[in-house]
């Protein structure tokens, strides 16, 4: 009978990610309340010491796969991988994280194993054997909560931003088991040709903590400046609404709504962005939300925390130097 | 080239989201359907591609009748020919259920490439691209914002922007390529499109065609089950920060911040 829950970590260039924290700690609680053993997976080349740090966050047992063609990430090499371990110790439940790696390997994954997948998860509690998963769809306008009954294992992707981290203990220790990696030559197909760093350093916006956004009311790409100025004081991303984007004013990958990126920091504050329902449904699950608009009937209001009435050219850079003072 | 391209038709990302009766699902009265618009990119990316490589490009949407206009959205943008599967039986499935129907309607069409949207943003699954290349048991190439067709049509090499970087891959086709906001500009159909659109071939298909059975597909074959479905957590409108002066509003809301909101 299917046992077990089970991690998939995340690491890039050998150093595992936040979302594999976020995951084991997610893992532990749920492990500790139905008594299950809980098992991480790390995928990749040379990560076995990296790997170990997972074991004082909770994991009892890590399987580490290591190989040459492991390196780096390709979602058929790691699905070969992950679908032959499971079969053979079929653990209950299975975990990844909803980042752009994980949310295409697991559903890739789910897709192999004949099973059901929730993605891109908020919420995850049991029922005896059975993940109840909470999930937003239409971008948080509604929450589904879903089951999967009928096969194992049970699937789910969890958000980023979202679990919360446990303190590690140094006292926990794990089992670390070495996996035998058996790579199909046609799981080889697609290769990485190349890496291009993002030269702009900050946090993606799906995994930032802090936002500031800016829409229509920027009024051109040259004024974002400000926006970026302010940011940088708080250590926060910048992101766009979809006018500002379509204007072309901010790159595709900036966009905070529906049809762009869905977004949980703990503070957005959103500039000159009148609030349309697309918007809104983005990043209406960030914990403190504060708007500037020139209209005091601007929809976004009715979703803030705190609003500032007033020019967002006269607001920001008070914004600024009092951010400055505190920080 | 072959190139095949997948559509949902979606409910409006202006539409105001209400759940039914039941609790498991939402009121389609007053909804405007259209195509997801990351399916939209696929179908550019696919007409482009046509337009460089020559060849011909499917469009194929599941679901009721409907979603025939917006395959012959596709035909009036330049696609060549459409399937529509038409059969309640292959509707409400999950991610794998939907791929089966789509697998074993492209059984007997020749591709090189199939395009999807990275997402549909109705039920934000990102899921179908994925069950449908492993359906077909081809490379798999997600969110992508750039595409180039190696010149003797053997290869593709897509751009995938992730968290901080940007992976440069490369694959032999077939392949099933998903597509991200960027990708293009999608073109509107044109007058002369619309009209040509209405005599171009639409195959529809019930599930015996597809030789599949209705426990296979649709939601009797799905393994994901909706229990209820729940509003957001409401969202109280919250403080006008008030002040004198902007200054006095600046200073008041980041004291609020770090000491009420304890955020800062």
């Amino acid at each position: 009978m299917a046992n077990g829950i089970w991690i998939i970590a995340e690491q890039r260039g050998g150093t595992l990610r936040k979302i594999s924290f976020e995951l084991v700690s997610e893992g532990r609680r749920l492990a500790d309340q139905s008594g299950q053993p809980l098992a991480v997976v790390v995928i990749g080349q040379g990560i076995a010491e990296e790997a170990k740090k997972l074991a004082s966050y909770g994991a009892e047992t890590i399987y580490i796969a290591d190989a040459q063609e492991l390196a780096n990430y390709t979602p058929e090499a790691y699905t070969g991988v992950l679908a032959d371990l499971i079969k053979e110790k079929q653990p209950n439940i299975v975990l990844g994280g909803a980042s752009q790696q994980g949310k295409e390997l697991a559903a890739r994954l789910a897709a192999r194993l004949e099973t059901g997948l929730a993605m891109d998860c908020v919420g995850l509690r049991l029922e005896g054997d059975l993940l109840i998963a909470k999930r937003p769809i239409y971008a948080g306008k509604v929450f589904a909560e879903v089951v999967c009954e009928s096969a194992r294992p049970q699937m789910a992707t969890a958000r980023p931003n979202v679990f919360p981290v446990l303190e590690p203990d140094a006292g926990r220790t794990a089992e670390v088991v070495t996996v035998s990696v058996a790579i199909k030559p046609e799981d080889l197909r697609t290769t990485l040709v190349e890496e291009l760093a993002d030269q702009s350093g900050k946090v993606d916006l799906t995994e930032a903590t802090c936002i500031v956004s800016g829409g229509r009311g920027m009024k051109g790409a040259e004024h974002f400046i400000i926006l970026e100025k302010m940011a940088g004081v708080i250590g926060a991303s910048v992101g766009a609404s979809r006018s500002a984007v379509d204007a072309g004013w901010r790159p595709h990958s900036d966009q905070v709504g529906q049809t762009g990126k869905v977004v949980n920091p703990n503070l957005y504050i959103a500039c000159g962005i009148s609030g349309a329902i697309q918007h809104l449904a983005g990043m209406g699950s960030s914990k403190v939300i504060v708007a500037v608009n020139k209209d005091p009937d601007a929809p976004i209001f009715q979703k803030a925390d705190y609003g500032i009435v007033g020019d967002l050219f006269e607001v920001v850079p008070i914004l600024e130097e009092e951010f400055k003072k505190i920080m | 080239m072959n190139i095949i391209s997948c559509i949902k038709q979606i409910p409006d990302t202006e539409t105001q989201i209400k759940i039914d009766s039941s609790g498991k699902g939402i009121q389609t009265a007053d909804i405007k359907w259209v195509m997801n618009p990351y399916d939209e990119f696929g179908v550019e990316e696919a007409l482009r591609i046509k337009e460089k490589k020559g060849g011909k490009v499917t469009v194929i949407g599941v679901g009721p009748q409907r979603v025939v206009e917006s395959l012959r959205t596709a035909l009036a943008m330049g696609a060549d020919e459409a399937i529509h599967v038409d059969d309640p039986a292959a509707e409400g499935g999950d991610a794998l259920a939907t791929a089966r129907v789509l697998a074993a309607a492209l059984k007997a069409v020749p591709f090189d490439l199939i395009f999807c949207g990275q997402r549909a943003v109705d039920d934000d699954n990102a899921q179908v691209g994925a069950a449908l290349a492993e359906l077909l048991q081809i490379p798999l190439l997600s969110v992508i914002t750039k595409v180039e067709i190696s010149e003797d049509t053997s290869k593709v090499k897509v751009q995938r922007p992730v968290e901080g970087a940007t992976w440069v891959f490369e694959t032999p086709l077939p392949a099933l390529i998903t597509a991200q906001k960027g990708l293009n500009e999608p073109r509107y159909a044109s007058l002369p499109g619309i009209m040509k659109a209405k005599k171009k071939p639409m195959a529809v298909k019930k599930l015996g065609d597809l030789g599949l059975s209705s426990d296979q597909v649709g939601e009797a074959g799905s393994k994901i089950k909706i229990r209820v479905l729940t509003p957001p957590p409401e969202r109280q409108a919250g403080k006008m920060v008030e002040g004198e002066t902007i200054q006095d509003k600046g200073a008041a809301l980041v004291k609020l911040l770090r000491e009420e909101a304890k955020i800062i």
